[in-house]
């Protein structure tokens, strides 16, 4: 059974100029022990998309899906009571800015020991040895030491650290960690990831990267999910996904790292993500596309098969080159 | 041929209050770092935070005056100059900040902003300082309806284009880039680069590139120094750096910097521990604590830049 089952999310912000669609038909799944990553630029919905899920956005926020199941329960229909002994439980977050995150006027093992009274009603006694084992386990020395420590005495790393104390201070089934590193240095960043993948492996977890770092994908996902101005452009295995990306936006993604560069000039991709007012009609990102053509302005595409990347594109790509089947069907 | 900048020992220390009860600890950010940089090549500083690039940057900028050792540019040493050579010297290095959000005065239109340094700098009259900014806005790809718009109606990627015409309207020969990129997302990193590498081709600029981002780095750099620490631990060529380094923590940084391909397995050099605060340095080679290669005489000694398989390295364990 899949962990995390979430069919076709919109989620919808009433915003004083008129409501803003953030994230617009993404499904999202994900199983024990699977790490699948989110990826895609600031505005493409995929941090909003996650904290549908854990139930975190403010009122103004409308969420409608087809279905949304959390270990089978239908995270929809359950009370406002419930979800909140899930959240922090059994689905646990990170967030990108440790340093933020963290409460400054109360000790770390303080914060930590919060959720461990909230959701398990350990004692005082059990939950300060619980604080130290948790603390040692993400490994961070002197753990008896640091957990009397304030927020401000941590560097970014062990902040960033004890924020993943935290989410597994419950042994939750699914993390999702959003850009848990990108406020760190490299060499810092490679301890969290393989702390993260350690973790999963040792309890089973299933584990959710939200990101924009193409690398910090390749290195450590099995699937990947492709979002763009809201929309999943594509969902694809993590290895096929850089072999043979299928969404144009995707393939040029790609081709705009530079590290993949061949030569001097980056292939850029041309123009901007649109925002709230211009958003183009037919495909999102055909402003921008290097394949589009007359139907790509007009009418909005309809997603491909799997074996295609589930790409929302009129013409996927297949090994480079455009295929018209899709197309021909919406009758254009 | 001389440099177009060229640093001899630069270093810089701050004093830094404890209390009122204790004496000023001392921080060396910067403890003497030299190279020397000549027109059309970008010389690359990379290293994590605390590691001192951003101080390096100041002093390169003349924003802040070192505490040992010398700046010249274009052979002429900034301590010595009169100062009206001073004056003229800090025209030729600009300096493009990380933040484009926050580099930028929100009540200032981008016209103000680019045409300021002509303001303050040259003798041009109204009309010219404007032909002068929307030309250098056609260069950087800004329309010139943008010239009466304030910054807010910008996305990140154009205030960095902004930024970027503000620098170079004055026709510098050297621009200093601190981290110009890591907070634009990728396709606008791309645009980005790609304007840098053209304006270097078209006015001759040598670029002093402040970045963490290796894959940035090795696509832009022709020469890479690694700092640690304050320290100059590995200087060299791109390919030096990227195809044979030599240093340990080079290694590490390599090592851990993920690449987008899935395919590829390495061996990662996972580093213990975090960089030592620069107020307490330890004793002999700032990178030991933490260094796989450590032995006896890099706790006492500190290891000077030598020149090395052709690079100059810091580093006891590395042969000649």
């Amino acid at each position: 059974m899949t962990l995390l089952d979430i069919r076709n999310l919109t989620v919808t912000f009433a915003t004083r100029r008129g409501a803003f669609t953030a994230v617009d038909g993404v499904d999202v799944a994900v199983d024990r022990n699977e790490v699948l990553a989110i990826v895609g630029e600031s505005g493409s919905g995929k941090s909003v998309a996650m904290l549908a899920a854990m139930g975190l956005l403010p009122k103004t926020a409308t969420v409608t899906a087809d279905r949304m199941n959390f270990d089978g329960l239908d995270l929809m229909a359950l009370s406002a009571d419930r979800r909140r002994r899930l959240a922090g439980k059994d689905m646990a977050m990170i967030f990108q800015e440790p340093m933020t995150s963290l409460n400054p006027c109360f000790t770390v093992g303080f914060q930590i020991g919060e959720t461990l009274s909230a959701h398990l009603g350990l004692a005082r006694k059990a939950r300060a040895a619980r604080v130290v084992e948790l603390l040692a386990e993400v490994g961070i020395p002197d753990p008896a030491r640091r957990a009397r420590a304030y927020p401000h005495q941590l560097s970014g790393g062990m902040s960033q650290r004890v924020m993943i104390a935290m989410a597994l201070a419950c042994r939750p089934k699914l993390l999702i960690a959003d850009e848990p590193t990108t406020a760190l240095d490299v060499t810092i960043q490679a301890q969290i990831l393989d702390l993260l993948l350690r973790l999963r492996r040792e309890n089973g977890m299933g584990l959710v990267l939200i990101t924009h770092d193409m690398g910090v994908v390749a290195e450590t996902a099995d699937r990947v999910i492709v979002q763009y101005a809201g929309q999943q452009v594509e969902a694809s295995p993590t290895r096929a996904l850089f072999a043979d990306p299928h969404h144009p936006y995707t393939a040029a993604l790609l081709a705009a790292l530079p590290e993949r560069a061949t030569e001097r000039r980056l292939p850029a991709i041309p123009g901007v993500v649109p925002g709230q007012f211009d958003r183009p009609a037919g495909c999102l990102f055909s402003p921008r596309c290097a394949f589009a053509f007359s139907a790509c302005h007009r009418i909005a595409p309809r997603r491909a098969g799997p074996e295609l990347g589930a790409a929302l594109c009129h013409t996927p790509l297949a090994a480079g080159v455009p295929q018209p089947g899709a197309l021909q069907e919406a009758g254009a | 041929m001389t440099a177009a900048l060229e640093a001899r020992g630069l270093a810089r220390d701050y004093s830094v209050a404890r209390g009122a009860f204790r004496r000023p600890a001392l921080v060396k950010a910067l403890a003497g770092v030299s190279f020397s940089l000549e027109v059309g090549r970008t010389l690359a500083v990379v290293g994590e935070s605390g590691s001192g690039k951003s101080t390096l940057a100041r002093l390169l900028t003349l924003i802040e005056a070192p505490s040992a050792g010398a700046l010249l540019i274009e052979g002429e040493d900034v301590a010595h100059a009169t100062p009206a050579t001073r004056r003229r010297l800090r025209r030729e290095i600009q300096m493009v900040f990380q933040n484009p959000y926050g580099s930028l005065n929100p009540r200032q239109t981008i016209g103000k902003a680019l045409e300021e340094p002509l303001l303050v700098n040259t003798d041009m009259n109204a009309a010219d300082r404007r032909a002068a900014s929307l030309a250098i806005m056609e260069k950087v790809g800004l329309r010139p309806e943008y010239h009466h718009r304030y910054p807010h109606m910008f996305s990140g990627g154009q205030r960095q284009r902004i930024a970027i015409a503000r620098a170079i309207v004055l026709r510098p020969k050297i621009l200093v880039l601190d981290e110009p990129v890591s907070a634009l997302d990728v396709s606008i990193r791309a645009q980005v680069l790609n304007l840098l590498a053209g304006l270097k081709d078209e006015f001759g600029l040598a670029y002093v590139f402040v970045s963490h981002d290796l894959s940035v780095v090795r696509h832009i750099a022709d020469e890479v120094m690694v700092i640690y620490l304050g320290h100059a631990v590995e200087t060299g060529s791109r390919d030096a750096i990227f195809h044979d380094a030599q240093h340990p923590y080079t290694r590490a940084l390599l090592s851990a910097t993920p690449v987008a391909d899935p395919t590829a397995r390495r061996e990662r050099i996972l580093l213990t521990g975090e960089p030592p605060s620069p107020i307490a340095p330890p004793p002999g080679c700032p990178f030991h604590p933490r260094c796989p290669l450590v032995f006896d005489r890099c706790r006492v000694d500190k290891p000077p830049a030598e020149t090395k398989r052709g690079r100059e390295v810091a580093c006891w364990a590395v042969t000649p």
